[in-house]
């Protein structure tokens, strides 16, 4: 396999290829450096959930808790119940 | 198989030509007044984001700039002063500078929504929707109040530096804009007192030419007047102290005297000294508000450290 040599037009735009490449890597840069800032900057990891498009009832304000209170009630009927 | 015969004959732009169609010295005064915006507001931001919304208002200000470039291609071939720009020089193609000014523009307001919130992002979406259209398209070619108007794309950066930090507008954020709002006219109209400018053969109204010199000297201390006061009040709210009212006391001082200087002297006492009461006033008008922004910055880290409770503030 040989190597063609350079087109005229490649060493004339070879500053400005280069430039745009700068452009693109700093653009790579601040992308995942938002993503980093962002996602270490969430108050609870589990908001982080919140980006995969899927409903996560668990996730809804308050949701939780009512589940973990329910889940007590249940646990509370269950024993007294067996107590009976 | 593309042709390159043809783009073999052309000249080449290079990044420098793309660079300078985002006017990087316009740059230079939106950067540090959003910065200055973004370092004085009561709530701090993650360094990053900080350096990613100033990256975005620069960005979106030199897409302005490029997208105006576009617009006044006709004219900046005419003036001594702008026939050197990328366009009328031919280093950059029209049709380019408008591609570069329309995706610069909604890459900026794109990443500071991202990167921040929509209040920031929206302003900034007005501000370069506010200088490539109303300013260039609309108001530059039509009245002598152009530089008035038009001064206000360039006073919106600290606002939006502030709304980075704060998700919001406030006094203190009105009263930056507002410092640059009423400092464009007299800064630039200074300047037109002693250069001989071509606006006149471009189409440009400017208000030397449209009313006259004498007119223009009253005008410059009639800006210069409401401007002292927003300078001043400025140093009573919660981003001013004793640091910043010392330096704008001093600052306002020497401008206004400058200021009533223009005013009192007629075209002949103006041509007898080469324009040198104009000359020095506009000079002083650049140390003015790179001054009060400095001092603003000064004084938010001076309250960062503890350091204006000896004025009793």
């Amino acid at each position: 396999m040989t190597f063609r040599p350079d087109h005229e037009i490649h060493t004339r735009r070879k500053g400005r290829n280069a430039g745009v490449g700068l452009l693109l890597l700093g653009l790579i840069g601040i992308v995942f450096g938002l993503t980093v800032v962002k996602v270490l900057g969430l108050t609870d990891i589990r908001q982080f959930e919140k980006t995969d498009h899927v409903a996560r009832p668990a996730l809804e304000p308050g949701a939780l808790e009512a589940a973990e209170r329910r889940a007590a009630d249940i646990a509370a009927q269950a024993a007294a119940e067996e107590g009976e | 198989m593309t042709d390159v015969t043809n783009q073999t004959q052309t000249h080449e732009a290079q990044m420098g030509d793309y660079f300078a169609l985002m006017k990087p010295r316009v740059m230079q005064l939106v950067v540090f007044t959003a910065l200055v915006g973004l370092v004085v507001a009561p709530i701090g931001v993650n360094p990053f984001i900080g350096f990613v919304a100033i990256l975005c208002i620069a960005v979106g200000a030199g897409a302005s700039g490029a997208l105006n470039m576009w617009w006044d291609a006709d004219i900046d071939a005419i003036m001594k002063r702008t026939v050197n720009r990328p366009i009328p020089s031919g280093a950059v193609q029209p049709g380019e500078a408008l591609a570069i000014g329309l995706t610069l523009s909604v890459f900026a307001v794109v990443l500071l929504f991202l990167a921040t919130n929509p209040l920031a992002a929206g302003l900034l979406a007005f501000t370069i929707f506010f200088y490539a259209v109303i300013y260039s398209m609309w108001l530059k070619r039509s009245t002598p109040q152009n530089i008035v108007i038009g001064g206000a794309a360039g006073a919106f950066p600290p606002m939006i530096g502030w709304a980075v930090a704060t998700g919001s507008v406030s006094i203190e954020s009105v009263l930056m804009f507002a410092l640059i709002f009423m400092w464009t006219p007299p800064h630039f109209w200074a300047l037109a007192l002693f250069v001989k400018s071509d606006y006149g053969d471009a189409g440009v109204p400017m208000l030397t030419e449209t009313h006259g010199r004498t007119v223009t000297r009253k005008h410059i201390l009639a800006y210069c007047l409401p401007l002292v006061a927003v300078a001043l009040w400025l140093g009573f709210t919660s981003i001013g102290g004793p640091f910043y009212l010392l330096v704008a006391v001093a600052l306002n001082i020497w401008f206004l005297r400058g200021c009533y200087a223009i005013w009192q002297r007629t075209d002949a006492d103006s041509e007898a000294d080469a324009h040198a009461v104009e000359r020095r006033t506009f000079v002083v008008s650049i140390y003015y508000l790179f001054g009060h922004f400095g001092a603003l910055l000064v004084e938010a880290l001076l309250r960062a450290n503890g350091l204006t409770t000896w004025a009793g503030w």
